[in-house]
């Protein structure tokens, strides 16, 4: 089955099985191998990437569910050689040891503030329930995530202006 | 030309590794495609115990995409030695010959019985489906008890028994101490107590994968392991190969904990299966595959008796051990509960002490090094007696703490074990987190809601820990008949713009070795951080190396570092003194400079690296070359140590447990990076307290696991954790010349019996002494409901007459 989803900003057609799963197809067509596979049960979240602005596990959407939708990995995510302020924010506070988990983390994050720019801790731990670590104890990374939240808030300057528009591309409440 | 001034070393650096992990540009072998690369994969058994009577892959040839097919018949005899084990711990250990693929009989779920080759990875998965394997089921045996019964059936019929090693040390026949059936026999007190140690997943996120290139002149092996040198040279020995046509790559590594420790059966299948076709190979497993394939951890009954006088004072400690090695011994399988033998006499005085040690076969996957390695199961066998020691003696438990620990002045301690303790603090570290935890506040407390029977009981646990860090020294190594040595590797290279390549064979996988040798180096060499560049994990770049496990990097690998680094600036001072027409005598090193004494005259490291390199003016006889490298084989161990404070809610309505409040101060020496160590904390309390409250590994009468996904086995996520206070002191190490001591598996090895213990201090009211790991809701209620002795019969068959006091002495 022919498909075009744009990744990353880039549109890219290809033939699929209607079996292939969106990660798969991400990793092994177009070369996007900055998601990863960490389980086959969707549960540990390392997969996670950006379908039309909101967080989805790629291993749990089919590749033809994703045609002529707009997907973000990790690898989209820093603009002009400037990291995204979550990206940021996860070096500054040592929220990855591995990293293997990171990818996925990242994009969980950035769909997490949108839906609450000023989380508490006790928001972001269930807002990052479906991602696994088994490095950090989460403990820094949680405070990544709130640390980014600061960095995002209007006042915080152009980084702010990301979140806006991160925020206006989405539609409704997202993620799983 | 001035470098760096402030010292690297105690700096919070952050990681240089971050910035292609958070960008997505990493290497995990599973990213790495080559032409014309073939894809595995493997079919594995489904039954615990079986002889294969026939495999038919006739179908699964022809199926779409494939290209081969190859059964344990096919591949399997071109290793004489199977797969090796590493740790003969007993002249008459038993070792069985573990097939790289099974072709007489299965003795695990999960062995692998054939792998297909085809041109993707799904259709390779697909034609497992095509392959016809007819079993005949063989009795099971489950159980580190039951394997030892009279009539068990047997996982290797042809050794006799399901008893692979007796393992014994005591301490009136070491001469380290006295005898304890003597202590047993005249103590005021014999307590005993079993416990069990639940069989772990050690659930590193990236799963296994390799992939292997015999297209050039070397074959080139890319793996996520944590053990590359161990690797190339286990390769060469398993298939035969010449060990110089072998190269191995572990690229970026998605953590470890002990699990990526073994040489893996696939990838000897993928270097024979690519070797054959003359093509490129890639095998990646799925997470299902890893839960049943990737060996587990932990898995031990202990029988422990301590004796004490009534003042409190410890007179005796023996440990019976009974261990799982599952259904073959892993690399370093047998040698894990030794481990554990050093470290249970822990930080106390104990004047006598016998370990006994029995290692098992049973029909399940093999267990080997997990976080901690034989350490957390001792030191939570020893913790929960101390708690118990105290309810017996009407003791806080901190007291009988402080009552037998090592004091600061005792320093250097041999202990009971014949370890010798070089530095520590237990008092220190004690009373920081005694303040921070506010633990006489949390007792009253704990005492209202008691006397006020809030239905929301308070608990608080007790962990002060030492372990034995850096396995390294070498002739101890020997001395517990382990194969290889412990030493590590670096080499330094000054290249001729001053810019610096350290190449270090402590492969990492997710610690931050390139941040922590870039600080290290940065301060000897007085060169900016930036200008570092650390390599490793390649066995042709870092071609000497005993790779990274038991908290060794730093105080064994690190120390090489700093050694090389020596020897850098002793090849520079002659040049220096040339290029400055002095004496060296005259010559002080200072920020990357050498200057002569009493002068401004200075020239730094890069000026004489580009001396070096034109080698123009040299003094006669000297090598163009300021590359150094060396080797560091400790003397001794290094000993970590701290104290661990829990509070647990336990709602004894529901049985429920919410951790209040986690502090813990660790004394890991001089740190490096205050902010890698306070990670490594974090996530090793987050893998221990998942050991207290929620992983287990359960496999159901047939021998299959049940729980053999991210679904069932849980893994906790950042809901189930709460946020830790971690602090430190810092008493140095004098075995090493930075004065570290290694902190990696510190935060697993104290935080489970700090869990249970405040678990049990909650409900011990209410008769309970004892509730079986993990402490789900249902144990807890259990227990809160019928006592101990009924939570521990919870489908165990370690579980049942858990926590029999006996204070009259004496009788077992």
């Amino acid at each position: 089955m022919r498909i075009t989803v744009t990744v990353d900003g880039t549109p890219c057609t290809d033939d699929v099985e209607p079996r292939t799963l969106l990660v798969h197809h991400l990793r092994e067509r177009i070369g996007k191998v900055g998601t990863v596979v960490g389980c086959d049960t969707s549960n540990c979240g390392a997969c996670t990437v950006h379908l039309d602005g909101h967080s989805v596990k790629s291993c749990s959407v089919l590749a033809v569910q994703a045609d002529g939708c707009e997907v973000t990995t990790i690898e989209g995510l820093a603009r002009d050689g400037e990291l995204h302020p979550v990206q940021q924010a996860f070096h500054e506070n040592h929220a990855l040891q591995c990293g293997f988990c990171t990818p996925g983390m990242i994009m969980q994050s950035i769909d997490l503030l949108a839906d609450d720019p000023d989380p508490d801790e006790q928001a972001v731990r269930e807002g990052l329930e479906g991602n696994l670590c088994r490095c950090t104890g989460y403990q820094n990374i949680v405070r990544a995530v709130r640390d980014a939240a600061h960095r995002m808030r209007p006042a915080a300057g152009p980084e702010a202006g990301r979140l806006a528009s991160d925020t206006a591309s989405r539609v409704g409440a997202g993620g799983e | 030309m001035t470098s760096t001034i402030e010292p690297e070393i105690g700096k919070s650096r952050r990681r240089k590794e971050d910035e292609r992990l958070i960008t997505g540009r990493t290497r995990w072998t599973d990213n790495l495609t080559l032409p014309g690369m073939l894809h595995l994969a493997v079919l594995r058994s489904p039954f615990a115990h079986a002889r294969i009577v026939s495999i038919d892959v006739t179908e699964a040839k022809s199926a779409p995409g494939v290209v081969a097919v190859f059964t344990g018949k096919d591949l399997d005899p071109e290793s004489a030695i199977g797969m090796p084990c590493a740790w003969p711990i007993t002249p008459d250990m038993k070792s069985p010959r573990r097939p790289i693929l099974a072709s007489d009989t299965v003795n695990f779920a999960g062995e692998g019985v054939a792998v297909v080759v085809a041109r993707t990875a799904a259709e390779a998965h697909d034609a497992l489906e095509a392959i016809d394997v007819e079993y005949a089921e063989l009795p099971v045996v489950l159980g580190l008890e039951n394997a030892l019964a009279d009539g068990a059936p047997l996982v290797h019929e042809d050794l006799g028994t399901n008893q692979n090693a007796v393992w014994v040390f005591d301490s009136a026949d070491a001469g380290t101490g006295s005898s304890v059936e003597d202590a047993i026999s005249h103590s005021e007190v014999v307590l005993k107590r079993r416990f069990r140690q639940q069989r772990l997943v050690p659930a590193f996120m990236e799963p296994r994968a390799c992939v292997v290139d015999p297209t050039g002149s070397q074959l080139v092996m890319w793996s996520a392991t944590q053990v590359p040198h161990i690797l190339k040279t286990m390769t060469a020995a398993t298939l035969g190969l010449p060990e110089h046509k072998v190269r191995v790559i572990a690229p970026d590594v998605g953590g470890g904990f002990g699990g990526k420790i073994a040489v893996l059966p696939e990838e000897m299948m993928a270097t024979l299966i690519a070797q054959r076709l003359g093509k490129p190979v890639k095998w990646t497993e799925s997470r299902s595959e890893t839960m049943v394939a990737a060996h587990h951890g932990r898995d031990q009954i202990q029988d422990l008796t301590i004796t004490a006088n009534r003042d409190g004072t410890v007179t005796g400690l023996k440990v019976e051990l009974l261990a799982d090695m599952g259904a073959y011994l892993g690399l370093v399988g047998p040698g894990v509960p030794i481990l554990g033998a050093f470290m249970f006499n822990a930080i106390y005085k104990f004047p006598a002490y016998h370990f006994v040690c029995t290692n098992v076969f049973t029909n399940t996957t093999l267990t080997d090094a997990y976080r901690g390695a034989g350490r957390p199961e001792a030191t939570f066998g020893i913790e929960r007696m101390m708690d118990e020691l105290a309810v017996e003696l009407g003791m806080d438990p901190m007291e009988i703490r402080e009552k037998n620990w090592i004091r600061h002045e005792e320093f250097p301690f041999t202990t009971v074990a014949g370890l010798t303790y070089d530095s520590g603090d237990y008092e220190a570290a004690t009373a920081k987190a005694k303040e921070l935890f506010d633990y006489d506040g949390l007792r009253r407390e704990q005492k209202e809601r008691r006397e006020s029977g809030d239905p929301v009981q308070l608990g608080i646990g007790i962990s002060t820990f030492t372990e034995m860090c850096g396995l390294a020294p070498s002739r101890v190594l020997g001395s517990l008949d382990y194969a290889a040595g412990g030493w590590e590797h670096a080499e330094i290279r000054v290249l001729p713009t001053g810019k610096i390549e350290v190449i270090t064979g402590a492969s990492a996988h997710g610690q931050g070795h390139e941040t922590a040798w870039s600080q290290i180096v940065a301060d000897k060499l007085g060169v900016p951080f930036e200008d570092i560049e650390v390599i490793h994990g390649d066995t042709q770049s870092s071609h000497k190396g005993m790779d990274t496990y038991g908290s060794r990097s730093l105080v064994v690998g690190g120390i090489a570092v700093v050694k090389a680094a020596d020897k850098v600036l002793a090849k520079a001072k002659p040049i220096a003194a040339h290029l400055m027409e002095c004496s060296e005598d005259d010559l002080e090193f200072s920020a990357g400079e050498f200057s002569v004494k009493g002068t401004k005259v200075s020239t730094s490291i890069q000026d004489i690296a580009w001396a070096v390199f034109s080698a123009h003016n040299l003094p006669d006889g000297v090598e163009p070359s300021l590359d150094s490298s060396d080797t560091f084989d400790p003397e001794n161990f290094s000993f970590p140590h701290g104290t661990h404070l829990c509070a647990a809610e336990v709602d004894t309505e529901t049985g429920r447990v919410r951790l209040r409040s986690y502090v813990c101060v660790d004394d890991v020496g001089v740190a490096v990076n205050p902010l890698i160590v306070e990670g490594q904390v974090h996530g090793g309390l987050a893998q221990g307290i998942a050991q207290a409250l929620f992983e287990e590994a359960v496999h159901d009468e047939g021998g299959t696991l049940t729980t053999g996904t991210f679904a069932d086995y849980l893994l906790p996520s950042a809901v189930d954790l709460p946020s830790f206070t971690t602090d430190r002191t810092e008493t140095p190490s004098t075995t090493n010349p930075l004065g570290a001591k290694g902190v990696g598996e510190a935060g697993t090895i104290a935080s489970t019996p700090a869990v249970v213990n405040a678990v049990i201090d909650a409900v011990r009211h209410f008769g309970v002494n004892d509730i079986e790991m993990p402490l789900t809701p249902m144990r807890v209620w259990h227990a809160i409901q019928h006592g101990s002795a009924a939570a521990g019969g919870l489908g165990s068959e370690a579980g049942g007459g858990l926590g029999s006091i006996d204070a009259t002495g004496g009788a077992q």
